[in-house]
């Protein structure tokens, strides 16, 4: 398999409000920790989305950014063709919501998605800000998850996706559900660096790209874990 | 100020009783409280205490309670100035300000960015100052663009003189609303949130310190005083030499925009200078504390661009102690640390505490900056050698160190 990872970050001059270079900087750690070499690409709204990268990366953000995101990327349709070739996908928060078929504008007007998720959400009735815990689907074989979660939306899931977890604490998809996933693209509302608080998922990412990796050290991420899942978690 | 209805100089009167009573039992500075009672009483007081003032309301994400010193401590030269020094930003705060100095023909009134468009309706301040707009504490911050829209409309329905840093672009979109402008290029050094146009979404050109989107008619708009370097040009020409006592390009940035705002009150920067020189430190920051001979000088840092801020100021050959905590003030969410580029620390010996360290520690691990682990401020402290110390920390980290310190100024 290849030792060359592609890393295609999607428009964080609009989708980058909460710290979502960290997922960035957490996979080109981990990737690097493991002796692959990384190459990053930052694309800009304004250009097409390169169609050759091994994982996509499209973070959070406004209303407007959102809706803007999701208009361009419709048009470029160089990430449903990444998809389409086996690329893999994080998409966080806003981002999330965009690969859906549809999501909630400023106004709570419905607004297209990309359909790359088969999801459909809507503006809820509260905005659900505060940290998230979350059993992961055993088939991941992610430990549980930890984040914070910042967002009003409320997202159905169709018959053509699987729950990435189920909330311990927290809102997520406002089901007692938190995310999902189908084939190799991810969409969480854990916002901002989800990768930082779960390392294995990042790693999930990376095996889908290289095959089985090598354990690498991970003190500084378990200790974060530790803490933080010992903070919300009861009991 | 002394034809003031009887029902607010009562409302007013009260307010300064709680807030006496509240600081002598220990409460703090009773500016909230005080002008919380006031208003309960009279819940017009902030409208009658701000008229017949002339008022000038600063907001921003950064940098917002050191312009109103710098202001208020140039118009000083013009008479008495009613301002709130102990940073309290909304209504409450103002009321408390303006009542403890009734006889004060001068205001100054840091607002929250959130309150700026109630704040400036209420009072119908003559003059808003505004700098910069970035992402901050967004788990109970707005958001940016949308504040950004809602400082426009706010702006757009008075005559207020705006004195506006046309080198932010969200800041330069809200206040072209307003048809009185004053065009500041104070700078941005902090360009993440500001990539697309707050106009029509485009993309923005940046070359040099110019932009313009390239989809619609938005650009930077034509400065009248400019920032240049340790310099300020005001709008004849003349060039100033800033020689402030506070650190940084932030600060020399901020001085810009009280520049321009005191020559709207009819003060010379020649005059106004004197005013900013005598600002040493604010609420605590830049200040040097001692301890077991060693200097450790506070910097606050309360999102990246303040970050970027601090990083300019601190001293590349220094060790520095980082803090970090996720209370209320400081927001909950921590996802920011990743926004800022720590890999300047490269090189110095690095010291980690705070509430939240571990995602500090982490956060460090991944930007490849070695450091030090501490429990405790003064483990910190301990580590390091006698001599001079940098410290960064965010807001009730910083506060919880001044309180360590007994909050000497
Ligand atoms: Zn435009």
């Amino acid at each position: 398999m290849t030792s060359h990872i592609r890393l295609v970050w999607i428009y964080p001059d609009l989708l980058s409000t909460y710290g979502d270079q960290g997922n960035v900087l957490v996979l080109e750690q981990r990737a690097r920790a493991r002796g692959l070499s990384v190459e990053t690409v930052h694309v800009r709204s304004s250009d097409p989305v390169p169609e050759q990268g091994d994982i996509y990366l499209i973070g959070g953000g406004e209303d407007r950014p959102q809706i803007l995101g999701a208009e361009r990327l419709r048009k470029d349709g160089g990430l449903h063709r990444a998809v389409a070739r086996g690329a893999a996908l994080l998409a966080v928060c806003a981002g999330y919501q965009i690969m859906g078929s549809v999501f909630g504008g400023e106004e709570g007007q419905p607004v297209s998605g990309i359909g790359l998720l088969d999801i459909s959400s809507a503006r809820g009735e509260r905005r659900a800000v505060g940290e998230l815990a979350a059993e992961v689907d055993p088939a991941l074989g992610v430990p549980t998850l930890t984040g914070f979660e910042n967002h009003m939306g409320v997202t159905r899931l169709g018959p053509g996706v699987r729950p990435l977890s189920r909330t311990i604490i927290g809102t997520g998809n406002g089901d007692g559900t938190e995310g999902c996933y189908a084939g190799k693209v991810i969409g969480t509302y854990l916002h901002g660096p989800a990768l930082a608080r779960n390392p294995a998922l990042a790693d999930l990412l990376l095996a889908w790209t290289v095959g089985p990796l090598a354990p690498i050290d991970d003190t500084w991420y378990q200790r974060l874990r530790e803490e933080r899942l010992a903070a919300v978690i009861p009991g | 100020m002394s034809q003031l209805p009887l029902r607010a100089q009562l409302a007013s009167a009260l307010g300064r009783t709680a807030a006496t009573l509240s600081r002598a039992t220990g409460r703090g500075d009773g500016s909230v409280i005080g002008g919380r009672v006031g208003l309960m009483l009279e819940p017009d007081l902030l409208r009658q205490l701000a008229a017949d003032r002339r008022l000038a309301l600063v907001s921003a994400t950064n940098g917002k309670t050191t312009t109103t010193r710098l202001i208020a401590s140039a118009l000083r030269q013009l008479g008495e100035v009613a301002t709130n020094a102990f940073g309290a930003n909304m209504p409450a705060g103002h009321v408390s300000a303006l009542s403890s100095a009734k006889d004060a023909p001068y205001a100054v009134l840091e607002v929250d960015e959130k309150y700026l468009p109630e704040v400036l309706d209420t009072t119908r301040a003559g003059v808003v100052c505004l700098m910069n707009l970035s992402r901050d504490q967004m788990d109970r911050a707005a958001e940016i663009w949308l504040l950004a829209q809602k400082w426009r409309r706010a702006l757009a329905a008075q005559q207020t003189l705006v004195i506006a840093n046309c080198d932010d672009p969200l800041v330069a979109w809200a206040a072209s609303g307003s048809s009185r402008v004053s065009w500041v290029a104070a700078g941005q050094r902090w360009r993440e949130d500001s990539w697309c146009c707050p106009e029509c979404g485009g993309p923005l050109d940046r070359k040099g310190a110019d932009w313009a989107c390239r989809e619609c008619a938005f650009r930077r708009p034509t400065p009248s005083w400019v920032l240049d370097g340790e310099d300020v040009i005001d709008p004849r020409g003349q060039r100033w030499r800033l020689d402030l006592r506070l650190p940084g390009q932030a600060n020399r940035a901020n001085a810009a925009i009280a520049l321009a705002t005191v020559a709207a009150f009819g003060l010379e920067p020649g005059h106004a200078l004197l005013g900013l020189r005598e600002v040493t430190s604010v609420a605590g920051r830049y200040t040097t504390v001692e301890r077991d001979g060693r200097s450790l000088r506070l910097l606050l840092a309360k999102n990246p661009a303040g970050w970027l801020e601090a990083f300019d100021v601190a001293d590349p050959s220094l060790p520095i102690i980082l803090s970090v905590n996720a209370q209320g003030p400081d927001g909950r969410d921590t996802s920011w640390l990743w926004d800022v580029d720590y890999r300047i620390l490269r090189g110095r010996p690095v010291l980690v505490t705070g509430e939240r360290r571990r995602d500090l520690a982490l956060r460090l691990y991944v930007a490849g900056v070695p450091f030090q682990l501490c429990d405790s401020f003064g483990q910190a402290v301990a580590v390091l050698p006698p001599g001079r110390i940098d410290v960064i920390a965010n807001y009730t980290a910083f506060q919880q160190i001044r309180t360590e310190f007994g909050r000497a100024e």
